[in-house]
């Protein structure tokens, strides 16, 4: 049988390996200095999806993002792994969005998308490791949601049984079509680019992307492909009340952002001679910290 | 109405230790806030959990006891938490940060339309001034979170929508008992008037739950390496160490990324909250997500060639080195001297 799938994935800033720079004089954070990436689990997600369609010939993979422009260079990161297609959710109006509020930006853009059999997205997002939007959209479509699954094992006859890895073991479960399904990072990697996509896929682009006076001599391309145009879709593409995005969509608020201080202690610096290992040792069996 | 609520995790009929760390902190906001303190279990045998959760200050305790309920699936536990907190609309409502809490927080949320913050570090309460509204909120809860990789703590509230929810992983707050003789009320629930035969749409084939081999958490003592420790090969010598004086090994999530160590080893916000009697921090840089779970560590001893490493300003002793160099000079004065 072959599946109509679709990849929720979102663009964000690398917090994993924070350099020095990361973090502005005033505590606030140095965005440029972080390069923006595919989110880690995302493409653990995204892989989990490539596997069914080799798997189930005729599947469709699409992704779906929300963000600002530049967040389009994910669908095509997609694209030239393997899926089919793209849909980037972008509008001043989704601009400080909780995850209640992205939730619903994205559960409006599945419903008008409207025709899947299973929705496939990283258990969370490196910037805020909440692990929400997921289970959150699930219960905004009104459907079942498997989290933390490691393997999507096998679809048959219109069920899908998924290995989940969970932090004190592994359960399998099965359940119908269509569902929600988060994915670990301790699932298999993404597959890596394939050449071959990238020659297909280097000049997709969006409707903002192709107003770029750089696109423009390649323009006839974008009839002539028309795969090659990235739908953008806005607040009202989605029929979304802009009351519920964004941050009047959002029932948490910031109330106060702080840099990190810790308790700094009056430290005794050794050089790693004998003589002061030793010493040290010799303390902590005296005081019965160890022994 | 209008209590305090804790989702409490049940697994063969023991109340796991965060539900219970939740329960203790819990009890401390309700009484700053004037409240009750109600515990709901949900599951299949529950006949021990009233015993477990009234010393830790729950006034009441709702049970929800059906075989469909155990193990865990998302929907029903989401069907029956939503109905009771639409009929008991909780200020507050807590759960564990664990692969339960985080699949149910959010659906709950998600449903109740209510804001939901996940992995709090600290939860206290306190006002907030609208200035622009010119309105000012009592008795708000502050969920208070690292973000952006544990690079800033940010505060968050839920000014108008109820309840505020917020998950705490295990380990961040202490349990405590406040009273071992206390007893509360006992609420038992008609299941059937709560979830849907609709709901049962995850069935679980298989579950195999392991003891973790490690306890971290509860170690007097441990050697943690980060990713300057440099290979799985040295991260023996920390092994080796933590079996010589009694420790556990632990890992820097750099260390557990770069797969020198397993994950359930991960020290710092997004793994174990750790307070050992004896840290000893091996080729860790110290980031600021691992330093907030480990900071309360009564002695730290840091092991590092870079001196300027930031994990150097909160340790008591720097020992300038390499991990190859230092530790087999740890392993061979403690064996010359101990019996």
């Amino acid at each position: 049988m072959s599946l109509k799938i679709i990849v929720l994935a979102k663009q964000v800033p690398d917090t994993r390996n924070v350099g020095k720079d990361a973090m502005k004089a005033d505590g606030t954070v140095n965005r440029a200095a972080l390069p923006a990436i595919f989110n880690p689990e995302d493409l653990n997600a995204l892989e989990q999806a490539l596997r069914l369609k080799d798997a189930h010939p005729g599947t469709t993979v699409t992704l779906l993002t929300m963000g600002p422009g530049r967040a389009a260079e994910i669908i095509r990161e997609g694209l030239y792994r393997g899926a089919d297609g793209g849909y980037l959710l972008t509008d001043r109006a989704f601009a400080g969005a909780d995850t209640l509020a992205t939730s619903y930006a994205i559960s409006m853009a599945i419903r008008k998308i409207e025709k899947y059999d299973l929705i496939i997205c990283g258990r969370q997002a490196i910037d805020g490791d909440t692990a929400q939007v997921g289970p959150q959209v699930a219960e905004k479509l009104g459907l079942g949601q498997i989290t933390y699954a490691e393997e999507i094992q096998k679809i048959e006859d219109g069920k899908v049984t998924v290995k989940r890895r969970l932090e004190g073991g592994v359960e399998t479960v099965e359940a119908k079509l269509p569902i929600v399904i988060t994915v670990n990072g301790s699932a298999p990697e993404c597959r890596p680019r394939n050449a071959k996509y990238i020659q297909k896929y280097k000049h997709a682009k969006t409707i903002t992307e192709k107003q770029d006076a750089a696109t423009a001599h390649y323009a006839g391309l974008f009839n002539n492909r028309p795969y090659l145009n990235l739908q953008e879709w806005s607040v009202a593409d989605v029929n979304a009340d802009v009351a519920q995005c964004g941050l009047s969509g959002s029932p948490t608020k910031v109330k106060k952002i702080e840099n990190v201080v810790f308790q700094t202690k009056e430290s005794k610096t050794l050089e790693p001679a004998d003589d002061n290992i030793d010493e040290l040792m010799r303390e902590l069996i005296l005081n019965h910290t160890i022994g | 109405m209008n209590n305090l609520y804790v989702y409490c995790e049940i697994e063969d009929g023991i109340v796991a230790d965060v539900s219970l760390e939740l329960l203790t902190k819990g009890r401390s906001l309700a009484s700053t806030l004037g409240c009750k303190v109600e515990a709901v279990a949900i599951g299949h045998k529950l006949d021990g959990v009233a015993g477990q959760v009234f010393p830790y200050g729950a006034d009441v305790l709702h049970l929800f006891d059906d075989a469909r309920l155990n193990p865990y699936t998302s929907l029903p536990h989401t069907s029956i938490l939503v109905k009771l907190f639409e009929e008991e609309k909780p200020q507050i409502a807590l759960m564990g940060a664990t692969s339960i809490g985080r699949d149910l927080g959010p659906r709950v949320s998600s449903a109740l339309g209510s804001g939901l913050t996940a992995d709090c570090t600290s939860l206290e309460i306190g006002n907030h001034e609208e200035k622009k509204e010119n309105k000012t909120y009592k008795n708000l809860l502050y969920q208070i979170r690292p973000a952006f990789g544990g690079n800033i703590i940010a505060t968050i509230i839920n000014p108008e929508c109820r309840p505020q929810m917020a998950t705490v992983r295990e380990g961040v707050m202490k349990k405590e008992i406040r009273n071992a003789a206390h007893k509360g009320e006992v609420k038992e629930h008609d299941v059937t008037k709560y979830v849907s035969d609709t709901d049962f749409v995850v069935n679980v084939i298989s579950r195999q739950m392991e003891k973790s081999k490690t306890n971290i958490k509860a170690a007097p003592v441990i050697v943690a390496g980060g990713y300057g420790v440099g290979s799985k090969e040295n991260f023996q010598l920390l092994h080796d160490l933590a079996a010589v004086i009694g420790g556990e090994v632990g890992g820097s999530r750099a260390a557990v990324d770069a797969g020198f160590t397993e994950h359930e080893r991960q020290i710092g916000q997004t793994g174990v909250t750790v307070r050992p009697k004896l840290y000893i921090a091996c080729g860790i840089s110290g980031q600021i997500q691992h330093i907030a779970g480990m900071q309360e560590s009564s002695i730290i001893i840091s092991i590092n060639n870079d001196p300027t490493a930031p994990i150097n300003t909160i340790a008591d002793y720097v020992i300038t080195g390499t991990v190859e160099d230092v530790i087999p000079k740890m392993i061979k004065y403690y064996k010359k001297n101990t019996k």
